[in-house]
């Protein structure tokens, strides 16, 4: 069974390297531009806690909206195709970057920023300093979740025209094809536990040594 | 060295002001301890000398300069910051927390490595061993040592302290205030302390302010304070025992009188506090004989002498 | 939007055939969760094995997953809830796990002291004081679970997702609305339910 989905794969390279393209193209860019929304707006509503209730509510709500339907929701107001798929997953990445990211600012001592206040340091260098690396495992954590969620909803996309392996999948459902099926199938799922692992060492690197548990 | 003039800060919604205002001064190398009930304005009227807290009014003066005009973050640089909760990075090593001001200031490398040592030293920890560990692997006490470390490390003129050895234990609360006041003596600091607790504050201030609701009810002496309070709510404040706190300042030589003295009298060292020796003559003992360095009898002690030595001076 | 009031119904079963199989799995789900934690509290070995298979589990994604299950067991409800059981675990186990591990230690020591034993114990101070948390993890199963059973109407499963699809395939922008926002909301208003009941729990125990 394997071996006739590593046929059809071997005999169908354009068409399989094509999907795996465009479904890390898919996931890397949603993830990077999530980050790029995500972090820096957790940051601000750490800092404004007005904005705070306000986006860690929508985080909330946003995580518990189930990935199809919010894919299936772009569809009518953006179409069809790659960038609507980048918009949906994009969305779906961003609560649980904000989420995580919020909770590792949260779980910097109060005590320690005002210490580091009392000593001299700017805004800036205590961001820098002292709450960055103190939230970057978290914010980590973050990345990580959302990593694996943008591989799987990528995955969705097919059903959006956005391309990646979910084409393999759901042509092979259709037609009943077996062979195709898992040439979809299990590359994405080495792809999304490849992902996990990495940002995982990834997290376990940047923890601060004073900070790992021991 | 520090000068507060007519300072007021209210905060927003709060029916009455935190600190009302306040006017102290502060000579150099001296130890100002602010105490007062919760609530006094003791922490608020702290954090307004490095800008913590923006005064309402008033006028603060650092070392002649306006602090107004300076700009914070450069005026906390220069000043020496310790909380109760010490606030230790606990991302970075004791080391690189002791570091951080100097850093921050420019030093070069080789300087702060060598005074993170010697400060490391000062404090009493191993410079090679524990200056690469971590913060939560320390102590109360020792965490707070190094908090006073980190304070110390630019060596800043002025130091300001909230509480610092509040949340220890009282053998290392009792611990870390001789040691402190041991350091003190090599360094010259000029030192603004804020606690809760009386006795704390008449074994290590120069001069005490008592604050209650935003404003200084009398701000004296340890001796003065106590032989002399203000009003009721400063008596009542520095407690009951007050004589007996007194006497607890007070050390034998000073006191000792010539008197008879039987031939085997309890002998007590000159700097016996007095009130140790009233426990000892109440426990069962006529007189007692003070001895100098030597061990020479210089004077006398007895009930009537400790009684006269707290009576006004001319009585 | 007319469409929606002529075709209530179709959505109405739909929404139901979502709940069913929802429910169904996450009690499967717990029954099998619930040892599991119990033992991975008590064992830390046990703990780190069962998180890691779970977790590895709850990595692959839902389509693949589903897909991969098909020569299996083929299409159907059962396909949806071997899958969402699957996702389920790892959340489950862990909170259960934590939630009695967070018992206060004397709490437990003077249940023994008073002659409860070990099943008592359990049933009557332990699971009770790890309630909140065990809520809080059926809470994020729930959501999963629902999540995936969307997904799931692609394998003949039902539920809210043939509307998705269905509307897609005959390009019917009413029937995907439909199905997408009736998954949103029912996911929004489990979420907040079970967080509500999270809250009260934790307010009754004092946590």
């Amino acid at each position: 069974m394997f071996l006739d989905a590593w046929r059809y794969a071997a005999s169908h390279p354009q068409a399989f390297w094509t999907a795996l393209g465009v479904h890390v193209l898919l996931s890397a860019a949603a993830l990077a531009i999530a980050a790029g929304i995500a972090i820096p707006g957790a940051l601000a509503a750490h800092r404004r806690p007005a904005w705070s209730a306000w986006v860690t509510n929508g985080a909330n709500i946003g995580r518990t909206l189930p990935s199809l339907a919010v894919l299936a929701l772009v569809m009518p107001l953006l179409g069809t195709g790659f960038a609507p798929s980048l918009f949906a997953l994009t969305l779906l990445a961003l609560p649980p970057i904000v989420q995580n990211t919020l909770a590792g600012l949260r779980s910097v001592d109060p005590d320690v920023v005002d210490a580091a206040r009392g000593m001299g340091m700017a805004q800036r260098e205590i961001l820098r300093r002292v709450e960055m690396p103190i939230a970057l495992p978290a914010v980590f954590a973050g990345l990580r979740t959302a990593a694996v969620q943008v591989v799987s909803g990528a995955v969705l996309a097919a059903f959006i025209g956005g391309g990646g392996l979910g084409d393999f999948i759901t042509a092979g459902i259709a037609m009943m094809a077996l062979p195709q099926l898992l040439v979809g199938a299990i590359p994405v799922t080495l792809l999304a536990l490849g992902v996990d692992y990495a940002f995982g060492a990834a997290q376990r690197r940047l923890t601060p040594a004073g900070l790992r548990t021991p | 060295m520090i000068l507060l003039e007519r300072v007021r800060k209210r905060f927003a919604g709060a029916s009455a002001p935190a600190v009302d205002d306040v006017s102290l001064e502060v000579a150099r190398g001296e130890i100002c301890v602010l105490i007062g009930p919760s609530g006094c304005g003791k922490t608020t009227t702290m954090r307004m000398i490095n800008r913590m807290i923006e005064p309402d009014g008033g006028r603060i003066l650092v070392d002649g300069r306006d602090i107004a005009q300076a700009d914070p973050v450069e005026l906390r640089r220069g000043i020496g910051y310790v909380i109760q909760q010490v606030g230790l990075f606990p991302h970075q090593t004791i080391a690189e927390n002791i570091a951080t001001v100097p850093r921050l200031l420019g030093w070069a490398p080789a300087r702060i490595a060598q005074r993170v040592a010697a400060l490391l030293a000062l404090v009493h920890m191993d410079p090679a061993r524990d200056g690469r560990r971590y913060p939560r692997a320390l102590s109360g006490g020792q965490k707070q040592r190094i908090g006073v470390a980190r304070a110390l490390a630019a060596d800043p003129p002025v130091l300001l302290m909230d509480e610092p050895f509040g949340a220890l234990d009282p053998l290392t609360r009792a611990a870390l205030q001789d040691e402190f006041l041991r350091l003190l003596r090599e360094l010259s600091k000029t030192i603004v302390f804020v606690t809760h607790d009386i006795d704390e504050a008449l074994k290590l201030g120069t001069r005490i302010a008592v604050m209650r609701a935003g404003r200084v009810l009398q701000y004296d002496t340890p001796a003065r304070l106590l032989a002399q309070p203000a009003d009721a709510f400063v008596e009542s404040f520095v407690g009951g025992d007050r004589a007996l706190k007194r006497l607890g300042l007070m050390t034998a030589g000073a006191h000792a009188r010539a008197l008879h003295l039987p031939e085997h009298a309890r002998r007590v060292a000159a700097d016996t506090p007095l009130r140790d020796a009233l426990s000892l003559l109440l426990d069962d003992a006529a007189a007692l004989a003070v001895t100098d360095a030597q061990g020479r009898v210089i004077g006398g002690l007895s009930l009537e002498t400790i009684r006269a030595a707290l009576a006004p001076p001319g009585a | 939007m007319s469409w929606v009031a002529r075709n209530w119904d179709q959505i109405a079963l739909a929404l139901m055939q979502h709940v069913g199989i929802s429910l169904a799995a996450l009690a499967i789900a717990f029954v099998i969760a619930l040892p599991i934690g119990v033992w991975a509290a008590r064992n830390a070995r046990v703990e780190a094995a069962a998180i890691a298979i779970a977790g590895f589990l709850y990595t692959i994604p839902t389509l693949a997953f589903l897909a991969l299950l098909i020569p299996l067991v083929g299409l159907g409800p059962a396909n949806a809830i071997i899958a969402m059981v699957a996702f389920s675990l790892v959340v489950l186990i862990r909170n259960i796990a934590t939630g009695i591990r967070q018992v206060p230690a004397e709490v437990v020591d003077s249940a023994r002291g008073m002659g409860m034993a070990a099943r008592q114990i359990l049933w009557r101070v332990e699971l009770p004081l790890a309630l909140p948390l065990i809520v809080a993890g059926l809470r994020i199963a729930a959501v999963t679970v629902i999540s995936v059973s969307v997904v799931a109407a692609y394998v003949n499963a039902g539920g809210l997702g043939t509307l998705i699809f269905n509307g897609i395939a005959t390009d019917h922008p009413p029937k995907i609305w439909s199905g997408a926002l009736a998954a949103c909301a029912l996911a929004i208003a489990v979420d907040a339910s079970l967080s509500a009941l999270e809250r009260r729990m934790r307010r009754e125990r004092s946590l």
